[in-house]
């Protein structure tokens, strides 16, 4: 379903991405993570072509990202993606939220998109957890073939977290193929595929969960798994 | 000596003062308008990743913010109407005062506007832009759909602002003898002899007006950004 094939992406002088290479099959579920800066979210990103990267290629379903000549609007309709300050419109009311690129992405007649929703408040009136559920139901009223999440729950309240998580786990479960970059090792472990491991802009380790969290390979991960599992 | 007040050639010339305040509001309205629309345009090549765009919205703002309006408003009054007139031949003589006035308000307040536009522009996060490409819409629906609305809400105290200014501005069309509600009550006044009363009494509008709007620009602020 997506394959990254040696990626690297800089800016200026600087590498953000180093040579990283990785697949999603469908129905699988990965998480990425790794220490802040380490290029995780960079390259979760480059998946839809938010990112520009210079060298290396990514195929999502079967369509080329990098080339000039993909419809990227098109590619994007199709894949899911939930950032981590939500991002929803704030002068719209949430049904027109879930509603707006349906009908203008998609063309579907208002009645059928708004179907799938009636909420009249404005995103400022709901919690953090509820609007990230909101934005997470935004993306899948676009019936997309993955999704991407982008650390969805590291604005969130700590009470808040659960909710988004298990709206997550439920989507996991429906077999939806999903790459999270996420610091939630609890919900990696109940319900990831792989996990990757990402260090100053390469990929590290790329485990089964079982494998990753029992003996990784690296140091660098040894030492982010003993600081981030200790509490 | 002491001078004489004498406001009796005031209610008469009444009819023919108002003529002029529809000149000004026209002229204020149209610029407005245009300026917007125009500067909304500008903006977003200045902002675009389009480089010879980019520069030529720079070029056009930093042209007309650093000359004086009344100079503007004397190129269009002298110089453009010529070279538009043999253009489109249009017969010599005809009065095209008030468009060239027209068009040389909204070319140049369209660069203010921009400048304002811009800065809106740049006060959505960008975070909203790529929730909007990530759900499939081009730079043109992301624009329209979720990044300008945003912008405007924002501006729109900013935008009022800059048309009261605009309002006062107008007064500058005397430039070419075009009776706008200033020039109207400088004629009176000349006609009569009573200048000093009509140019008062003209401040005296023009305050009223004014202040009256930016008291109401200041509630509308209150009211959508109650900080």
């Amino acid at each position: 379903m997506i394959k990254i094939a040696n990626v690297s992406k800089h800016y200026g002088s600087f590498q953000v991405l180093k040579d990283c290479t990785t697949s999603v099959s469908k129905g699988e579920v990965i998480v990425v993570c790794g220490p802040s800066g380490s290029g995780k979210s960079t390259l979760i990103k480059c998946v839809n072509g938010l990112e520009p990267f210079q060298s290396g290629e990514i195929v999502v379903n079967g369509i080329s990202v990098g080339d000039p000549k993909t419809n990227l609007s098109k590619l994007r309709a199709q894949v899911g993606m939930v950032f981590q300050n939500f991002e929803l419109f704030p002068h719209m009311s949430i049904t027109q939220n879930l509603a707006i690129a349906q009908v203008k992405v998609l063309k579907r007649s208002q009645d059928e998109a708004m179907d799938k929703a009636q909420a009249d408040k404005f995103p400022g009136q709901l919690s953090g957890g509820q609007q990230q559920r909101v934005a997470i139901a935004r993306a899948l009223a676009m019936d997309p073939i993955c999704m991407l999440f982008d650390e969805p729950t590291s604005a969130l309240d700590p009470e808040m977290v659960n909710e988004v998580l298990d709206v997550m786990t439920e989507l996991a479960q429906e077999g939806m193929t999903m790459m999270c970059v996420t610091h939630e090792m609890g919900f990696a472990k109940r319900v990831a595929n792989r996990v990757i491991f990402m260090d100053q802009g390469a990929i590290v380790e790329d485990d089964s969960k079982e494998t990753f969290f029992a003996n990784p390979r690296s140091e660098r991960a040894q030492h982010f798994l003993a600081k981030i599992l200790h509490h | 000596m002491t001078y004489e007040f004498d406001w009796s050639s005031i209610p008469g010339a009444l009819p023919f003062l108002w003529d002029g305040m529809k000149i000004s509001l026209v002229i204020t309205a149209q610029a407005v308008v245009i300026g917007i629309v125009w500067g909304t345009l500008l903006a977003m090549m200045r902002l675009s990743s389009v480089k010879p765009l980019s520069w030529f919205a720079a070029g056009y703002v930093n042209l007309f913010r650093a000359v004086p309006l009344v100079m503007v408003l004397l190129w269009f009054f002298l110089i453009v109407p010529e070279f538009v007139g043999q253009l489109f031949n249009i017969p010599k003589g005809t009065d095209l005062r008030l468009s060239s006035a027209m068009a040389g308000f909204a070319l140049f307040e369209a660069a203010y506007y921009s400048e304002i536009i811009r800065a809106g522009i740049q006060s959505v996060p960008k975070g909203q832009i790529a929730a909007a490409s990530a759900l499939g819409m081009n730079y043109a629906q992301a624009m329209r759909l979720v990044v300008l609305p945003q912008a405007f809400r924002n501006m729109v105290p900013l935008l009022l602002t800059q048309a009261i200014i605009l309002f006062q501005d107008t007064s500058l069309v005397y430039v070419s003898a075009l009776a706008d509600f200033f020039g109207a009550a400088y004629k009176v006044g000349d006609r009569d002899g009573r200048l000093v009363e009509l140019l008062l009494f003209a401040g005296a509008v023009y305050f009223v007006i004014c202040f009256s709007a930016s008291q109401i620009v200041k509630r509308l602020q209150k009211k959508y950004h109650p900080a």
